[in-house]
């Protein structure tokens, strides 16, 4: 949040530093290397989904998926398509109930300054470090007297604790940044504050928004807690259940376990890959900086 | 954030200085906002407020009420559906910690979290500050960093567990090739505990990595380029610039890494069950352990852990906020 004051301290000096050419490439390769010891695991999970159950003992595995096998990802297919159609169900459930819930809530914060905003921000805080298996266990009482249990919606809500108090702090950080004068001018021009959160500060926010519906719904997508809590044995289940069910039942085929722990985070990474501009793009956006 | 902003505002620029103060204190800046009203404006802002706030009543407050009414009543399954559960004040509190796993699980915890917090924090700001430089593929590179966050705890715990086997995992075969014995790295007790510390600092590091990188931008390259023309070395210029600028975000990120390293639970619990004994289990696995984890809940007990972790959660949240308000005020 310094830049724009603290560049204007100093003259900016042009690009006469910069160094040679050659030490760029020696970095470019470092990366590589760096990112590849990263993702060795990820590599190997998908090594394993491809790799035929004769092989998957050997003492020495198989670098490469040489004579490799689709029978797991055909299994895949067979058993775990409704798993992930709940999931995603459920993680776009959990995006709109946190970005509904978080992005007034933040503009509320960050510049309309509330009397007791201060404890609000406190309490998402303290709302933040409450762990999922103490809501898990808080939910499960009520939900079962409800008759909650097993719904996608009672999945939703609860999933949406993982990420409404990080969402409410991401936005109040973010709103923060919109320049005052801004507003003001907004406020001039006959603008109620309704039309400002809705015309100016939530259209300049959009990168917020990305930022917390990603975590929303990657949050709810992975989420183990909940689901095996409130969601243990019904109809709907998330993918993290299938999978957990699959180590469970079938132990020996470790190929079909992999492809399903691949097709279930293609969705994830696909929408990170597409929301990846809006992230680079950055949270310290040029609207907001300088 | 902001405290970087008013230390470094101070002597120039008046227009900033009105664009920064007139947002958050109307009334007490003197100067700016004339047609604040103040009156409706709270009326406003508790209206923006209000649905968070009812929300924190009915999905944060009252779970948390169940769970303190959990954790001071002798619940059995029969009484868990039925109600009228005996009220046995703090029995299960005392019944917990005189349990032989409850030292052990708090020692599990602690380790399990600071190791975590401190790999992840200097693995993550080493790469934040190593990317800050663009050289050709650094944004490609990056972004794919972020693939082991972005993946279901389920997936990234099981494929540790894979790798991590004693028979036929990669770990062991690649220690094999340079002559170091197999490692029961899931099955022996000394182990089991550094196996799912391992997988979680994998997980965590790109979350740091994404935040500090992001705090790094906001540094200005003026200031590196006139601390190089100054005669500053690399090394002076991380410990003199990019270290105490990034200490807001630092604060932020290790928060955020604490809390959700302290309630951990799925990555340990696919991946040992808390075991072999109690050798990896924490405070969150043993309170899971104890309301699902076998055929006959303990909800009592599984609660009150669950409790005593919101507890140790709560004292770490209220000195981060000591903390921040201190940064605030410098």
């Amino acid at each position: 949040m310094s830049s724009a004051t603290a560049s204007g301290l100093r003259p900016t000096h042009g690009a006469t530093t910069r160094r040679p050419r050659n030490r760029v490439w020696w970095r470019t390769a470092l990366g590589v290397l760096f990112t590849a010891a990263m993702l060795f695991p990820v590599y190997w999970m998908v090594n394993v989904s491809l790799t035929q159950d004769r092989n998957m003992r050997k003492s020495t595995p198989d670098l490469l998926p040489i004579n490799g096998t689709l029978e797991g990802y055909r299994l895949v297919l067979d058993q775990q398509l409704p798993y992930l159609a709940t999931s995603l169900f459920i993680g776009l459930g959990t995006v709109v109930l946190t970005v509904a819930l978080a992005a007034p809530a933040g503009y509320a914060l960050a510049k309309l300054r509330p009397r007791g905003g201060g404890l609000v921000s406190f309490l998402m805080l303290v709302a933040q470090m409450v762990p999922g298996i103490i809501m898990a266990m808080g939910f499960y009482a009520i939900y079962l007297n409800l008759g909650f249990m097993e719904s996608v919606p009672g999945l939703i809500v609860a999933d949406s604790t993982l990420a409404v108090p990080f969402g409410v702090l991401i936005f109040t950080a973010f709103m923060s940044g919109i320049p005052g004068e801004l507003l003001q001018a907004a406020q001039i021009d006959g603008a109620g504050p309704v039309r400002t959160f809705w015309s100016i500060v939530l259209p300049m926010s959009r990168n917020a928004v990305v930022t917390v519906s990603l975590f929303a719904f990657l949050w709810s997508w992975s989420d183990f807690v909940f689901a095996s809590t409130l969601d243990n044995g019904g109809t709907n289940q998330p993918i993290t259940l299938g999978i957990y069910h699959y180590i469970g039942n079938n132990n020996q085929q470790w190929n079909a376990i992999m492809a399903t722990a691949v097709v279930a985070s293609v969705p994830a990474a696909l929408i990170l890959i597409l929301a990846q501009r809006y992230i680079a793009a950055g949270v310290t956006s040029g609207a907001v900086k300088d | 954030m902001t405290d970087t902003t008013h230390m470094a505002e101070a002597p120039p620029a008046r227009a900033r200085r009105g664009a920064a103060t007139a947002a958050p204190a109307p009334a007490a800046s003197a100067g700016p906002a004339p047609g604040g009203k103040p009156r409706s404006q709270q009326w406003t802002a508790w209206g923006f407020l209000a649905p968070v706030v009812i929300y924190l009543g009915v999905f944060y407050a009252y779970p948390l009420y169940r769970n303190i009414d959990l954790s001071l009543r002798d619940y059995t399954v029969r009484t868990f559906v039925q109600g009228g559960a005996p009220f046995t004040g703090v029995q299960n509190y005392s019944d917990v910690v005189q349990d032989p796993t409850f030292w052990p699980a708090l020692l599990h915890t602690v380790i399990f979290t600071g190791v975590s917090l401190f790999f992840q924090y200097s693995i993550g700001l080493a790469l934040a500050v190593f990317f800050v430089r663009h050289f050709p593929l650094s944004s490609v590179l990056r972004a794919l960093f972020l693939v082991p966050w972005l993946l279901p705890l389920i997936v990234s715990a099981s494929t540790w567990s894979w790798m991590l086997s004693s028979d036929s995992g990669v770990v062991n075969a690649a220690l094999h090739t340079v002559g170091i014995g197999a490692v029961n790295w899931l099955t022996s007790p000394s182990w089991s505990l550094v196996s799912v510390i391992v997988a979680n600092i994998w997980i965590g590091v790109p979350f740091n990595l994404v935040v500090l990188y992001s705090g790094l931008q906001t540094i200005p390259a003026s200031l590196y380029e006139a601390a190089a023309l100054d005669g500053a070395n690399a090394w002076q210029r991380f410990w003199r610039i990019t270290f105490p600028l990034l200490r807001p975000v630092s604060a932020i990120t290790l928060l955020l890494g604490l809390v959700y390293t302290l309630k951990v639970f799925d990555i340990i619990w696919i991946m040992t069950k808390g075991g072999p004994g109690d050798s990896s289990t924490t405070l969150a696995t043993w309170s899971y352990r104890l309301g699902f984890g076998n055929l006959l809940p303990q909800f009592g007990p599984g609660s009150a852990v669950g409790n005593l972790l919101v507890l140790i959660a709560l004292v770490f949240g209220l000195l981060y906020v000591r903390v921040q308000r201190r940064q605030n005020a410098s």
